[in-house]
């Protein structure tokens, strides 16, 4: 006969067998047998954390930019509902991660037992899917489906509810078979077909854009390099949404900026003007479109994505191309190189007036900003940082706001996986742990999370985190004493009432730093600012940068109010001569 | 028009509404049931009637019946995201007004008042197959099967002869002739 395990020791084994470094988790009551068993099993390393929602995106940092899945463990009821931001910001932005919850003993279940919650009912819309174990046997086979769901398809967040009695309950375990189809759901559903169709789009058209997402991360480093590939074989112009950075040089010739609500003057006058739009592993979010009805009114579109649901649900397009990025890419470098030889330069010539109309959008310099030479600009500090950041392999998380879009518009990637930020969900208070979760698996590299001041309040207990392991991440606060997107929004389109968006008694960032142990700077000159941003990189540790900014700075360009890409508001510098701001103005 | 404060896009055209009628078959478990109808209510979706039950106990499967309205990139995006759910096997879906395939309902009616009246129920029910389940000297169980649309209209026309109580089951589905629904 072959040997018992307990449930516990079947969570370890399965956790082995997938190869699983790190767990971030907080332990409780309903899950104390599954930590009885940590000791025994050396090559797995538990991250404590502070709160939940700390391990659930130091989970999602650790797989934005390690491409593996995040592994979180928390307990029951108050364990499980905090996760549940974490959860949802990984569904939005589709990033694997598996959360091990335990549950009250499966007699209490429906009692209102203590620490009880309907986890798996709580969960249910904020996860792929999710499990309730009720049968330990059950257990090493759920455990093997759950990091398959996550990883596969178009990944993200999955549960797995094990009540304590099950924990304590043995059964045989035997190693995951490989390969095992679920539901028969494979992900390349496309036929050379309709490459070709795809191909003789991309010959006719005169004003093409390549529109790429968060996809091409999710696809793997290699579809970053088959998508260089693509962009200099066809010579198209690309732009990419907030999750897609990375994937495409940053300071490339060919690479419009980011696009959408806070894009690139280029970059969205290129969107709404084109003939051709290719979106590639991205969904048309809200933020990019605009207004619906007036989007790209003139392109065929294509769009090529892993998730069957994601055509067709905002914009209605004429190709869809449904699987991985990285094959479908591939598929379409083949074919060119095969039936094209002279493809590159005819090309080429063909959209040249394209590229000359793209220049002259680029003379706006939509980026541009009045800098100060007494009080630092949140833009320049951004881009201070960039400058001196460049030259080592940096990774960067931000919070959400308007440091998030100076971020995104200032500093430029060049690699994949070397940017996580929460679009989708727009979670504030995502970057501190996320940082701690990508210095974890980076422990050489430098992690910065830009931030604002307002937001990082939000999980700033993850510093204790941070210090207990030593990760000497950066935590660079744009500290302007405002949630700064939202009085942006009061001044904009809400007659200046600003509502509750300055915060009047922030702490002293510095004493706060000091007091988890950790080393605090301030720059509130222009000045000092560069000497202060390597000191902060020069420290071993990890540090809290409070960065005082000019508090009245608003974000620019911005689509306002639901229009269409042609009518941005522009920033200050442009607002005289700008016909288009003028028009934008007066929708203000 | 009033200013729009809001940062997202109204969508101006409306797509026309059509009736339709999903049919999914799921993996025979706890919660399956929950997480069908998460999707609808959590996407906004509409039911205007559900049917369920196993129909393989050996393969642990059940059939869902849903009917939806919805404009025709809802009734896409409905079966997409049906499909993505892991306990959903294959799903389905037909226009109300589709030719080759049966939808029926069946009803429970229990009218009670004088014999006379009753007579008149059983008599207006005579077009859709009424079985007489229950009688009495003062009420009568009546069970019929029809169309959704008809078994309205007989609880309209009942209601004044002494119908005090209606059970529907929601509409379900099967394809006519010898083919079966893929």
């Amino acid at each position: 006969m072959s040997k018992l395990y307990s449930g516990a020791e079947i969570v370890f084994k399965c956790l082995e067998d997938q190869d699983v470094e790190f767990i971030f988790g907080y332990p409780g009551g309903a899950v104390l047998p599954i930590y009885d068993e940590l000791q025994n099993h050396s090559s797995i390393k538990h991250i404590l954390v502070r709160h939940e929602q700390g391990a659930g995106h130091a989970a999602e940092g650790y797989a934005r930019s390690s491409g593996k899945p995040g592994v979180v463990l928390v307990t029951s009821g108050p364990g499980a509902t905090n996760v549940v931001t974490a959860l949802t910001d990984a569904y939005m932005d589709s990033v694997p991660l598996v959360c091990i919850s335990g549950q009250v003993p499966t007699h209490l279940i429906g009692t209102d037992a203590f620490q009880e919650c309907d986890t798996t009912g709580i969960t249910r819309p904020c996860t792929k899917h999710n499990w309730l174990v009720k049968d330990v046997k059950e257990l090493p086979k759920i455990l093997h489906e759950a990091f398959h769901v996550a990883t596969t398809g178009r990944p993200g967040p999955v549960l797995v509810d094990i009540p304590k009695d099950i924990q304590f309950a043995k059964t045989n375990y035997s190693k995951p078979k490989k390969e095992k189809k679920l539901n028969g759901k494979s992900h390349n559903k496309y036929s050379q077909k309709e490459i070709d169709q795809l191909i003789q789009l991309i010959q006719r058209a005169k004003k093409p854009i390549i529109y790429s997402g968060g996809g091409v991360i999710n696809s793997g480093p290699e579809a970053s390099i088959t998508l260089r590939e693509f962009v200099k074989q066809t010579g198209f112009p690309i732009t990419s949404t907030l999750q897609g950075l990375g994937a495409f040089p940053g300071d490339d010739e060919q690479f419009l900026g980011m696009l959408g609500m806070h894009g690139t003057y280029e970059a969205n006058n290129a969107m709404h003007d084109c003939d051709l739009l290719i979106n590639i592993g991205a969904r048309f979010d809200d933020r990019i479109t605009g207004k619906i009805d007036e989007f790209s009114p003139n392109s065929k579109k294509v769009h090529i994505d892993i998730d069957p649901s994601s055509i067709n649900k905002i914009i209605k397009v004429d190709l869809s191309v449904i699987g991985d990025v990285n094959d479908v890419i591939k598929s379409c470098i083949k074919t060119i190189n095969k039936k094209n030889k002279s493809f590159k330069n005819s090309n080429k010539e063909k959209i040249s007036k394209w590229w000359q109309q793209i220049q002259k959008w680029r003379k706006k310099n939509s980026l541009g900003f009045v800098n100060s030479n007494e009080i630092i600009k949140p833009q320049h500090a951004v881009q201070r940082l960039y400058e001196l950041t460049k030259n080592q392999d940096t990774f960067i998380t931000t919070e959400v706001g308007q440091h998030q879009m100076w971020a995104a518009q200032h500093y430029k990637f060049n690699k994949p996986n070397r940017w996580m930020t929460s679009g989708g969900l727009g979670t504030m208070g995502y970057g501190l742990p996320a940082a701690v979760g990508v210095q974890i698996a980076h422990p050489d590299k430098l992690v910065i999370d830009i931030a604002g001041e307002a937001s990082v309040l939000m999980t700033m207990q993850e510093m204790s985190t941070a210090v207990q392991y030593n990760l000497p991440i950066k935590i660079f606060i744009l500290n302007n004493q405002y949630m700064g997107m939202v009085r942006q929004w009061q001044e904009l389109l809400h007659e200046k009432n600003y509502s509750e968006s300055y915060s009047e008694a922030l702490p002293d960032f510095i004493k706060m730093a000091e007091a988890y142990g950790c080393k605090g700077i301030k720059a509130d000159n222009y000045g000092e600012l560069d000497q202060k941003i390597e000191e902060m990189i020069n420290h071993k540790g990890p540090v809290i940068f409070d960065c005082h900014v000019d508090p009245n700075e608003n974000c620019f360009p911005m689509i306002p109010s639901g229009k269409p890409h042609n009518q941005m508001i522009l920033g200050p510098t442009d607002q005289e001569e700008n016909k288009i701001t003028g028009k934008g103005k007066s929708l203000v | 028009m009033v200013k729009s404060k809001s940062a997202y896009s109204i969508p101006t055209k409306k797509g026309k509404i059509d009736t339709h009628i999903f049919v999914v078959w799921v993996d025979n478990e706890a919660g399956v049931l929950a997480r069908v109808v998460g999707l609808f209510s959590g996407r906004g979706y509409n039911i205007e009637s559900l049917a369920v039950a196993e129909i393989d106990a050996k393969k642990n499967i059940s059939r869902i019946t849903i009917v939806t309205t919805g404009t025709p990139q809802v009734i896409d995006q409905i079966k997409l995201q049906l499909k993505k759910l892991v306990p959903v096997h294959k799903v389905a879906n037909f226009k109300r007004e589709d030719k080759n395939v049966i939808f029926k309902e069946m009803a429970l009616l229990k009218i009670v008042g004088p014999k006379n009246k009753i007579d008149k129920c059983i008599n207006a029910c005579n077009k859709f197959n009424p079985v007489i389940i229950d009688k009495t000297n003062k009420s009568v169980v009546i069970q019929i099967t029809a169309l959704r649309r008809d078994i309205d209209k007989m609880n309209l026309k009942l209601k004044p002869l002494g119908l005090i109580s209606t059970s529907r089951t929601g509409a379900i589905a099967m394809t006519r002739g010898a083919q079966v629904l893929n």
